[in-house]
């Protein structure tokens, strides 16, 4: 797997852009997350959470439903939707609490903007009894109660975030200034592949097992590596999981898929790759959503785990190389494909997913009868059906206004 | 090398020799609006501030606690820019010879141009400046920059702050060093740490360059305090939050000017 050079840099972007009070933090956190991968009783306690508490692996499926409607194209799903919580979050957060553990950290905070990461922190926590509270922003409590209130049954505080945007990025601010007030006792947990070193980098590392599994299933049952990858990207934990397997496979495409929202011209989208520039936010250098003052512009995405202004520093860097294909999807086609994959495979996925499985269908009839195609189905809808429910009730009644 | 003279260094020169520390005070540029923080900056130099900090805003301030989040807020409704920011200490220059340091992050400095920016501050007369999301690591070029056109960089130190930190910074430093009282984001606090005349001391003594320390300091009586330990106090949101009690701009001028002159007189030994 590629990794920054020391100091946390993909290229130009990443690094380390925080205050002075986190620095010593991160370099403890820096070293302890060396050391873990190293220790085999590390990945034995790791991979027996993932296994007996996570269940993994998940498994690989066939959608030969959507693969006979694109023209024949082999479709292959991995189930992230399957992981415990319903997310692939999971995965991360076992890992960061291992590590919180061995730093001797007492307390756990995170921030959240679905409510997926938080559910999943909470959930780590609860396992091995530590305090845990989640930065969630105002706007998100209210359109994500039924995920607030999960946190809530897992003993987490929600610390609702009246700030800015009052979405995931003020979030993340908050977040990082109680980090900076207790930092000595607290453990961060950031969910993403975004931060400032070593975020990127481990985040990455404990979401690879969603790539290692897949491509040794895709190998195993279609004997060859698949033609392109798919996965939707917010801040891309998801994506750089499932990409990381195949950086070196010259031959796969990567392709993510970012939110267009109302539309990319519209400027309410979460394509930070896509329209973005360079810049720094939340302690890293990277593609962002910016005005020309350089001042964060709000992102707008049907599903909250995708607006977010920024993007993981490895995708911006993977994004100048030429190793990742950029696509999009709007808020009605993610609605969409929601439902497609639901008639179609009997699988409700996450609105954040369908972004990707929308992106995918076009793709499968690219690619056409000798194509093979790999879908990370990266979380499931069950938390977002309300949400989907007032959403298409609203396109019906807009139908309806445009006819009269 | 710029042939302007050293403020920054001439405000501690003078401070020694009248036997006290120097007085920082922080304003956020553009709160409530251009004109009236530009009155503040000047009641803060009329009050006895012996280096004027200004603030630049950015809309995610995560060094921040909620008064200067607050104040940022405001300016940036008002239209605030990194541009406007220089025009205002360029006439804040016109009118006090104190010096100026421009306090910011680093997004809306590299959205303008870091040269460009540089540019701005040595034709605008501004003396140093602080950018807390800009640590040693990530500042060389920056540095370099700054330094061939005479303008200093002001790094941050923290009470987490290892050895090998303080050293890096101290070597990196130009102009002060920046000293966090606290673990935590800016604002005025009740008490501060216990072992803060220690972590100074260490600072002090690894430091070419003189030490000021600021958050959470917010009172004569903690300035006075942190003056006997350090060679300058900061002062910057109970400042803010004067300016936010409203009023007239004459008003809120005078009760700025007011404010910094008591803490001024609690810094003269």
């Amino acid at each position: 797997m590629t990794q920054p050079d020391p100091s946390g840099h993909f290229g130009p972007y990443g690094g380390r852009f925080v205050p002075e009070t986190l620095v010593p933090a991160l370099d403890e956190l820096t070293a302890a997350w060396q050391e873990a991968r190293r220790d085999p009783a590390f990945s034995e306690e790791l991979t027996r959470l993932l296994t007996r508490f996570a269940g993994r692996p998940t498994p690989l499926g066939d959608a030969l439903r959507m693969g006979t409607e694109a023209g024949g194209c082999r479709v292959m799903l991995k189930r992230e939707d399957l992981c415990h919580t319903g997310a692939h979050k999971i995965n991360n957060t076992l890992g960061q609490v291992l590590l919180a553990r061995r730093m001797g950290k007492r307390r756990i905070i995170a921030e959240t903007g679905a409510g997926q990461h938080g559910v999943a922190t909470a959930t780590a926590a609860a396992l091995f009894g530590m305090p845990c509270d989640v930065y969630m922003g105002a706007l998100d409590v209210e359109r994500q109660a039924l995920n607030v209130f999960r946190m809530q049954l897992l003993g987490a505080r929600v610390v609702p975030v009246q700030s800015g945007s009052r979405t995931l990025k003020d979030a993340m601010n908050e977040a990082i200034r109680d980090w900076v007030t207790q930092v000595r006792d607290t453990h961060y947990i950031i969910g993403s592949v975004a931060g400032p070193h070593p975020y990127p980098a481990m985040v990455r590392d404990f979401q690879a097992i969603i790539g290692d599994e897949a491509r040794a299933q895709v190998l195993g049952l279609a004997g060859r590596l698949p033609d392109a990858v798919v996965a939707c990207v917010g801040g891309g934990s998801n994506a750089m999981g499932i990409f990381s397997a195949f950086l070196a496979d010259g031959s796969v495409r990567l392709v993510a898929v970012e939110a267009a929202g109302h539309g990319l011209d519209t400027g309410r989208h979460g394509a930070a790759l896509a329209r973005g520039r360079p810049g720094v936010l939340h302690g890293s250098r990277s593609y962002l959503l910016q005005d020309d003052h350089g001042q964060i512009v709000e992102a707008h995405s049907i599903s909250a785990g995708l607006d977010y202004p920024g993007v993981g520093p490895e995708l911006s860097w993977l994004k100048d190389e030429g190793r990742i294909e950029l696509r999009q999807a709007t808020d009605d086609e993610a609605l969409d494909a929601l439902q497609y994959l639901a008639r179609t495979e009997g699988i409700i996925p996450a609105l954040e997913t369908a972004h990707a499985v929308a992106a995918a269908r076009d793709l499968a009839r690219e690619l056409g009868p000798k194509g093979l195609l790999l879908v990370n189905v990266s979380g499931r809808g069950d938390k977002d059906v309300d949400h989907v429910r007032r959403a298409l009730a609203e396109r019906v009644a807009k139908k309806k206004r445009a006819k009269r | 090398m710029s042939a302007s003279p050293d403020r920054i260094q001439a405000a501690f020169s003078a401070a020694a020799k009248r036997g006290g520390s120097v007085l920082v005070t922080y304003v956020m540029g553009g709160d409530p609006d251009l004109a009236t923080s530009r009155e503040m900056a000047l009641a803060c130099a009329a009050g006895g501030a012996d280096i004027l900090e200004i603030g630049m805003p950015f809309s995610d301030p995560i060094a921040d606690g909620k008064t200067i989040q607050a104040a940022g807020e405001r300016a940036l409704r008002a239209g605030t820019t990194v541009a406007s920011c220089l025009a205002l200490a360029a006439e804040v220059r016109r009118r006090t010879p104190a010096a100026i340091a421009l306090m910011g992050y680093v997004n809306p400095v590299m959205a303008y141009g870091e040269e460009r920016f540089l540019d701005g501050c040595a034709a605008s007369g501004v003396d140093a400046v602080i950018l807390p999301d800009l640590p040693p690591e990530e500042a060389v070029s920056f540095r370099a920059a700054a330094v061939e056109r005479g303008v200093k960089v002001v790094f941050l130190l923290a009470p987490t702050s290892t050895p090998a930190r303080i050293a890096a910074a101290c070597d990196a430093a130009t102009g002060f060093v920046y000293f966090v009282s606290v673990a935590g984001v800016t604002g005025a606090r009740t008490s501060l740490p216990a072992d803060l005349g220690a972590k100074v001391a260490a600072v002090r003594k690894r430091s070419r360059v003189p030490v000021v320390v600021g958050f959470g300091v917010g009172t004569p009586a903690q300035a006075r305090a942190v003056g006997r330990i350090a060679d300058g106090v900061v002062v910057g949101s109970a400042i803010v939050q004067r300016i936010a009690e409203g009023g007239a701009r004459k008003a809120r001028a005078e009760r700025v000017r007011r404010f910094v002159a008591s803490l001024s007189r609690s810094l003269r030994r």
